[in-house]
């Protein structure tokens, strides 16, 4: 009987693009037996969470503004993730952007536009390197392993915006514990009128660009993506690796912090305990969708706001669970990682 | 009846023969040494009868039968076990259940039974191990009797032991060798990888000489002596790059002094090794893998600071600067290992580039076009096969060699490190190699060559330093040097 061994053998160039169409492929093959069992036809069902959204002005600018923080967060992933460093806690970085905006949208109530924005994305930016700083240094100065500390400290400013929002930013006339509504001119402008697509969305694509910028046309990207593919290499080449994966870690930190700035001076216009619903982490399906290129990453995020669009519109006509969005974008993300770790592989008869 | 037997044994990784018809027969309850130099293809027999590689061709008899091995698993039904230097345990468990970890199956274990049955085990072989401790909690002495004690309750009567010594200090070598004796009294057969002809003159009963993959000889110990085993174990072979004659005596311009090294547990890594080299003079530093060299290259790279001495080149004390400092100071480095020092993702112009990023940038922008140039330029001046933006993965080892020796030459610098240069390099690229090095030292350049290829030292320095267990033996002009008085000094006789 002939016997089969899987056997290490380097991917071949071609897969890089194939995977993530394959992947795409796979996972709907895989979810139409979900779409079968809620009890709806699947290709009705894709029909609706792809083309649909797409097919009309209002849905199809819903998708951006969707897209908008997750394109943030993919990026702040992806320059972590590019050097090494595994900052899992994006979603934490995304909420203390909001907390730094919040507090600007409450008190500084005379400021002008001009200068509100630009103070709230310097304070966001900033708020978010800070929340990444502990497990940062917790990394290089005692090797703490980055994937706990980042994901803890998520929990921890749950609770501190519980607290915020239960204490002294509760709302004081209805009681909601939610903080004070931002004044007009720290409200993002618009981008379309009646739509949600607000000036996020923008500074989001110009965020994704420099972050592109730094790491493939700049000395320090170059650094950082060495250091992300072998450290003891980029030792050995005289990087001060730690210095480098530090760095990283706070500007993605940082652009995780803008997010949290965007949604809620774009969206909510009040700091909520429900602001993200995830973004922080689905930012990482990104960035891994992406290949750990920012454009990859954009890209990665426009596709994920289509299926969170797609699956409010599949739920409406079809009457199936909301969150069969949720269960096609893990199936991706599952698939592609599967495909990642096995393009290495082939299959040899023994 | 023989324990083992191995007849016509073949094995080829890609190019390189590890094994050529090898012949080896161990005799029941004999401690049978397999002693070589690194890459000689011990640890590839070893292998292969333990059922980690399969042979190209050849027959393995067990006991007079004939028997297949494809798995560990099938030797160890065989009744072989084989102790490895990088000991496979469980740092959380106890001894007891380290011991019959993956051997005895079933739903529930009672901690009483197993630890009874392993103080029993331990006992009948005379093997001392406290079942109830954590094995986090051992010596590595204790630890490798773990092994031996899991290797025999899985009924292994023939063990293999793979440089059992290295990573012990010098009371536990007394011990493993007293319950290696012990052992084979009671009928077990060991096979005994070394590259120490102390040892193996010590312990074993019959040692056979391996060379380049091929069976030098096999003989009784009580008919051989150190110097014939170190003659048989070195061997010599011509090849075409040769030093030119003797060079004027310069003053050094690079001084290693007293550089010591702590080790994690007792042993020193490095003690007080101390060297110069001067200008157009090539330093080799000759040893047997896992001697310290590594040590030695981490630190004058700066990879990792010493515990105690310094560093000097020109007179400035560069101990503690950083590798970028370092290349800075005018040293070129080649890494020990050339997949970790490179980085296998980036290309092969990017990574010429990334040690001296500085100058590739302008404005804060990376200038691409200079790094293409320089990267073309560089790559026709050393014949490397490759393209500026290959990634430098995909080449080949002796193109990839090129690379990290370009990148340490390309800056002309005064010192030049020079670890493992041709390790794993086909013949056209160790000829490259070594060519450039001497081209490096009649341009003037100070050369510390550490090589484990003995050959390779002889044929290119002006002098031979040799390190042994972390310290320097004793540094003897090459014209002094012969492969069986370095030979003696490699393996500690001398």
């Amino acid at each position: 009987m002939a016997k089969y061994r899987l056997e290490k053998s380097p991917a071949p160039m071609w897969s890089k693009v194939l995977i993530p169409v394959a992947a795409v492929l796979v996972t709907f093959i895989v979810t139409s037996i979900l779409i079968i069992l809620a009890g709806a036809n699947p290709f009705a069902a894709y029909y609706n969470f792809i083309i649909v959204p797409l097919s009309s002005k209002f849905s199809a600018l819903e998708v951006l503004v969707k897209a908008t923080p997750l394109i943030f967060t993919g990026v702040a992933v992806t320059f972590a993730f590019a050097s090494g460093y595994y900052n899992i806690g994006a979603e934490g970085q995304l909420y203390a952007g909001a907390v730094a905006a919040a507090w600007v949208g409450a008190t500084l109530t005379g400021l002008p536009a001009i200068a509100a924005v630009p103070l709230m994305l310097v304070l966001g930016f900033i708020a978010g390197m800070l929340w990444a700083l502990i497990p940062a240094l917790l990394k290089v100065k005692l090797k703490v392993d980055e994937v706990v500390t980042t994901l803890l400290m998520n929990s921890i400013i749950m609770y501190f915006i519980s607290a915020l929002l239960n204490g002294p930013w509760r709302d004081p006339e209805t009681g909601w514990p939610k903080s004070p509504e931002f004044f007009e001119a720290a409200r993002f402008v618009q981008l379309i009128p009646k739509s949600r697509l607000h000036l996020g969305f923008i500074i989001a694509l110009v965020v994704l660009l420099i972050v592109y910028f730094v790491l493939k046309r700049t000395p320090f990207g170059l650094q950082m993506r060495a250091v992300g593919a072998s450290k003891a290499g980029a030792q050995f080449a005289g990087i001060n690796v730690n210095r480098t994966m530090l760095i990283a870690a706070l500007v993605s930190g940082g652009i995780a912090g803008l997010a949290g700035v965007s949604e809620i001076a774009g969206i909510h216009y009040h700091l909520i305990s429900e602001l993200s619903g995830g973004y922080g982490y689905t930012g990482i399906i990104v960035a891994t969708l992406g290949g750990l290129n920012p454009i990859g990453a954009g890209i990665a995020a426009l596709f994920i706001g289509l299926i969170d669009t797609g699956a409010q519109t599949v739920s409406r006509v079809l009457g199936v669970p909301v969150y069969l969005g949720d269960v096609v974008q893990s199936t991706l993300l599952l698939v592609t990682l599967g495909m990642l770790l096995l393009q290495n592989y082939r299959i040899k008869r023994i | 009846m023989l324990a083992v037997e191995m007849n016509h044994i073949y094995k080829s990784f890609g190019p390189v023969k590890a094994n050529v018809d090898v012949n080896f027969q161990l005799e029941q309850g004999e401690i049978h040494a397999l002693l070589g130099e690194n890459g000689a293809g011990k640890t590839t027999l070893m292998r292969i009868l333990y059922g980690l590689y399969r042979a190209d061709s050849g027959e393995i008899f067990v006991n007079g039968q004939k028997t297949l091995i494809h798995s560990p698993k099938e030797a160890i039904t065989a009744g072989i076990g084989m102790v490895t230097q990088h000991f496979t345990l469980v740092p959380t468990l106890t001894v007891a259940e380290n011991v019959v970890l993956g051997y005895k199956n079933g739903l529930v274990i009672s901690q009483k039974e197993i630890e009874k049955e392993v103080a029993a085990a331990s006992e009948k072989y005379g093997v001392q191990v406290d079942p109830t401790a954590l094995v986090r909690d051992l010596s590595v002495g204790e630890r490798q009797r773990v092994e031996i004690l899991k290797a025999l309750y899985r009924n292994a009567r023939i063990l293999i032991m793979d440089e059992p010594t290295a990573v012990l200090v010098p009371q536990e070598v007394d011990v493993l060798f007293e319950s290696l004796i012990r052992l084979v009294k009671s009928g077990l057969s060991v096979i005994f990888i070394s590259h120490k002809l102390i040892e193996v003159m010590a312990v074993c009963d019959r040692i056979t000489v391996l060379r380049d993959g091929k069976v030098a000889n096999t003989v009784k110990k009580a008919e051989t002596t150190q110097v014939e085993l170190a003659r048989m174990m070195v061997g010599r072979e011509t090849f075409g790059v040769h030093r030119p004659v003797e060079q004027k005596s310069s003053t050094p311009i690079y001084e290693v002094s007293g550089v010591t090294l702590e080790g994690k547990h007792q042993k020193n890594l490095l003690e007080n090794v101390s060297f110069s080299v001067g200008a157009g003079e090539i330093l080799g530093i000759a040893g047997v893998s896992g001697n310290g060299q590594g040590e030695l290259t981490d630190v004058i790279t700066g990879l990792i600071p010493p515990t105690h001495g310094s560093v000097k080149i020109g007179g400035k004390d560069i101990t503690h600067l950083s590798p970028g400092e370092i290349s800075k100071a005018g040293i070129g480095r080649t890494p020990q290992d050339r997949h970790e020092g490179t980085i296998g993702d980036l290309t092969v112009a990017e990574n010429l580039a990334l040690e001296h990023i500085k100058d590739y940038t302008k404005n804060g922008i990376l200038d691409h076009k200079k790094i293409q140039e320089d990267a073309a330029a560089i790559i026709k001046e050393f014949q490397i096969k490759a393209s500026p933006n290959d990634q430098l993965r995909k080449l080949s080892g002796g193109n990839m060699q090129k690379v990290v020796l370009a990148r340490a030459l390309s800056r002309k610098p005064k010192v030049l490190i020079a670890s493992q240069p041709t390790r794993g390099l086909d013949v056209g690229a160790t000829e490259y190699v070594r060519k450039r090095l001497l081209e490096e030292r009649e341009r003037g350049t100070a050369i510390v060559l550490l090589s484990e290829d003995l050959d390779e030292v002889l044929a290119l320095s002006d002098r031979i330093a040799v390190i042994y267990e972390g310290s320097i033996r004793g540094i003897i002009p090459s014209a002094e040097a012969t492969p069986e008085k370095l030979g003696l000094m490699m393996a500690g006789v001398v």
